[in-house]
């Protein structure tokens, strides 16, 4: 038997799954130039609008290269990005890289301090829940929690902003951070955003949280633990939550990637220039370079995240290594 | 003495100003107290139409912040003013030769910001960027008249025409003639964001924001009071209103009409309404049964109940139309032509003149016409009901709209800004063979007068044909315009202003440089 192998089994699988991670990406990109290529219209009608005719738009596309052949067109790009060039954007002439520092930075910020409050918050109200289960305290937190995932995001966008921003004028309706941030008016721009994101992500990750626990808690070893007089807190964080961090891992990783990539619309309630906009401005335009490069970042955090998750479970569990 | 001659004692004179400030608290907003303009302070606008795909090449550039901020970083030779008279801007002055075939402008002695002076070559760049076979500029059709552009000296231009136009001075206003510097080769420099305005382009984030300073060395002497101006990009009508409730921005455009009346009762928020020149419209393809039969087309504009439209889709924001697109902004709308009212009866009687007891339609919409087009729609089908007509409403999906639905379906809704002049607006979308003719219409009399009233600069005569050919717009056209759109901006204490324009929102698109701190 080969022995190298055997004695890094993790490091195989993570290479295994980038190598693949990268397929999908290739595949991605086909798909995305396929499925914008088959939208009605292209740039040159897009941008000219009303005053496109027939004359302009032929200008335009000559201008852009969009006379040439679809497959020819993909080739030029996917040879530009090979070598680190994602190509400028069709619509406004600008640097693809450029137009995404300053939104991937922002997207990046967002999903951060939302993250940092909803993971462990939701985590710990679901260990509290699973602990108290039945409870007052267990109905009112899943209560609160299905509420707020029940509503759509940008209703519970504009009820913060009604009152926090509005009414009470604690903070600014609109996230907009400038051009000099500093981490401070950050933090106190983005809140409200952050808060709706925490709200809409928690109960997710809350229930996700309960449900492993509670079932882990059936099991006999539980039992064994509480017999031999081990608090409930220590049962519930020594011997049920390790048992139980698969699938609450693979939870929190889909919550952080869709915090990334799903959440234009609150970008566009608290006017916070992230990638999901840039995004929706370009399909709307047909603006291919950058509709290209933002599906391919999303899709790169999303493989990451999973990998990532994947690790990190079978960390925890090293059983999950060997499939029966 | 004279005071109490009259019998104003000083405590009295001290209640009437307690009374006065008393009843000016239940004047209508909009009665603010003018202070004289100074300079200081800085503005922000929250304006829709922003996107990342935003550029300053005044070829593509389309109606967002991105307009109204290169509008106050530039000049353009003549501006519309307040009355929507045409006034000589960085143009000195200009004329006609009796013709209105040859017309000379005299340039100012202007810098752009980087201190160069602004010459003729500058000013021939900015228009021949929107002219010749690779251009993308969607006035390309507005310059398709003019046969040569010449320097004639530093700072005269002269453009000559193929044929004579009146209105050629109010043309050079339009938003895409801004004049900015020219290269060595006599290309447009757009890249540079220089202009002779009275303000600098200090950042562009596409779709986010653009920040301006002012330029201490501005030729207008009462215009740029702001020391800084930042323009946001906000798409979302809740956002934008609550950015100004929340005092983030000072002033809005295109405030959401469903909750206007709350944002009306805020202390400190003034709305600013003016009847333009936009409008909707409903084109029928002429050259296409059964609109090709004049009493279908109009059995069709008796059948619209304008003053509900009025009411429901625009809330009251707006004045209806007699199915012509000159506006009551015009300088010669045509006030005393016989309304079309919703008569289900007459529509009727025009049905059977077409030889028809009932008519059935489809009407392809969508809310990328404009918003509420869906509704109004439907409202239209109601309406029509009574007289026997009746609307299949297709709603077509908004992605695309202009490029698959708008000149491609017989029966469709469409919206247009209006054109300060009769003529522009005439040519562009009434004329016979234009590119927008969205009717297909072609009325032999019409095209002949068009023709005629454009070289004509006798104003009496130019008045006699333009309501002759309103008439016939309204009753022969192609088109059921049902309502003219008004403006509506909102905007906080901390800014005033004078008359504003009509000819666009945000005071024709010149509040940067026009308002000022109150």
């Amino acid at each position: 038997m080969t022995e190298p192998r055997k004695r890094h089994p993790l490091g195989r699988m993570i290479v295994q799954r980038l190598a693949i991670g990268v397929f999908t990406l290739f595949i991605i990109s086909v798909l995305v130039f396929l499925a914008v290529s088959l939208l009605p219209g292209d740039i040159a009608q897009q941008i000219l609008g009303q005053s496109a005719t027939p004359e302009t738009v032929a200008a335009m596309r000559r201008d852009l290269g969009l006379d040439q052949p679809l497959i020819t067109r993909y080739f030029h790009w996917i040879g530009g990005v090979l070598q680190g060039d994602f190509g400028k954007s069709l619509a406004n002439g600008r640097p693809v890289a450029d137009l995404l520092a300053t939104r991937l930075p922002n997207t990046l910020f967002l999903a951060a301090y939302a993250a940092v409050i909803a993971v462990p918050l939701s985590v710990l109200l679901g260990l509290l829940s699973a602990m108290w289960r039945g409870s007052w305290f267990d109905r009112g937190v899943n209560t609160l929690s299905l509420t707020a995932i029940s509503f759509p995001e940008f209703f519970i966008a504009y009820i913060l902003m009604y009152w926090l921003s509005v009414q009470w004028g604690w903070f600014p309706s609109m996230a907009d951070p400038g051009s000099n941030p500093s981490l401070m008016d950050l933090v106190q721009k983005a809140f409200l955003p952050a808060m709706t994101l925490v709200l809409v992500v928690s109960a997710h990750m809350l229930r996700m949280t309960r449900a492993a626990v509670v079932n882990v808690l059936g099991a006999p070893y539980i039992a064994m633990a509480r017999l031999k007089g081990v608090s409930k807190w220590r049962i519930i964080t020594r011997h049920a939550l390790p048992n139980a961090l698969a699938p609450i891992i693979n939870v929190i990783a889909l919550n952080v990637a869709w915090l990334i990539t799903g959440v234009v619309i609150v970008e566009v309630v608290f006017v916070y220039p992230g990638l999901g906009q840039l995004m929706v401005d370009s399909v709307t335009n047909r603006d291919m370079p950058v509709v290209q490069a933002c599906a391919l970042i999303f899709a790169a955090v999303y493989i990451c995240i999973n990998i990532l998750a994947d690790v990190l479970a079978i960390a925890t569990n090293p059983r999950l290594l060997h499939p029966r | 003495m004279n005071a109490t001659k009259h019998g104003i004692s000083r405590r009295g004179l001290l209640a009437g100003a307690a009374g006065m400030t008393a009843a000016g608290l239940i004047l209508p907003r909009g009665a603010f107290a003018q202070a004289a303009p100074k300079k200081g302070g800085s503005f922000r606008i929250g304006q829709s139409g922003g996107a990342t795909s935003d550029t300053i090449d005044p070829a593509t550039f389309a109606a967002g912040p991105v307009v109204t901020a290169m509008l106050a970083v530039c000049n353009n030779l003549v501006e519309i003013d307040a009355d929507g008279k045409a006034q000589p801007e960085l143009a000195e002055s200009y004329e006609p030769d009796a013709e209105a075939k040859i017309w000379t402008f005299k340039i100012r002695d202007a810098t752009f910001g980087d201190g160069r002076k602004v010459t003729a070559k500058d000013v021939i760049a900015s228009f021949n960027h929107h002219r010749g076979e690779n251009t993308v500029s969607g006035a390309k059709g507005t310059l398709e008249q003019v046969a040569d552009i010449r320097a004639d000296g530093d700072n005269v231009v002269v453009f000559e025409l193929k044929s004579g136009n009146a209105d050629f001075g109010y043309l050079t206003s339009d938003y895409h003639f801004i004049i900015m510097p020219a290269k060595e080769d006599g290309t447009l420099d757009w890249q540079s964001g220089l202009g002779t305005g009275g303000y600098t382009l200090v950042e562009h984030e596409p779709g986010v924001r653009i920040t301006l300073k002012r330029r201490d060395d501005y030729w207008k002497a009462d215009r740029a009071w702001f020391d800084d101006v930042t323009l946001l990009a906000i798409g979302d009508p809740t956002a934008r209103q609550n950015a100004l409730i929340t005092g983030e921005v000072d002033a809005i455009n295109g405030p959401d009409l469903g909750t206007i009346h709350l944002l009306k009762r805020r202390p400190g928020i003034e709305l600013v309404e003016t009847t333009g020149t936009a409008h909707y419209t409903l084109p029928m393809f002429c050259d296409v049964a059964p609109f090709n039969d004049v009493n279908v087309r109009l059995a069709l504009k008796y059948a619209i109940n304008r003053q509900e439209m009025v009411d429901k889709v625009l809330r009251g924001y707006g004045k209806v139309a007699n199915d012509s697109p000159i506006a009551p902004a015009n300088r010669y709308y045509a006030a005393d032509l016989p309304q079309h009212e919703y008569d289900p009866e007459k529509a009727k009687s025009y049905l059977k003149k077409a030889g028809m007891d009932t008519l059935n339609v489809q009407l392809s919409t969508s809310n990328a016409a404009f918003t509420g087009a869906v509704d109004a729609a439907q409202l239209f089908q109601q309406s029509a009901k009574a007289a026997g007509i009746n609307i299949d409403v297709k709603r077509e999906p908004e992605d695309g709209y202009w490029s698959n639905v708008w000149l491609k379906k017989p029966f469709c809704m469409g919206y247009w800004n209006g054109r300060p002049t009769e003529d522009d607006m005439f040519s562009l979308v009434y004329s016979k063979g234009a590119e927008w003719n969205e009717g297909h219409w072609d009325n032999a009399r019409f095209n002949e007068l068009l023709l005629k009233a454009r070289a004509e600069l006798d104003e009496n005569l130019r008045r006699e044909m333009y309501t002759e050919m309103q008439g016939l717009v309204s009753e022969d056209g192609g088109t059921i315009i049902p309502v003219f759109v008004n403006y509506v901006d909102a905007h906080n204490d901390k800014v005033a202003h004078g008359k504003v324009a009509g000819d666009r929102f945000f005071d024709g698109w010149k509040l940067v440089e026009r308002w000022y701190a109150a």
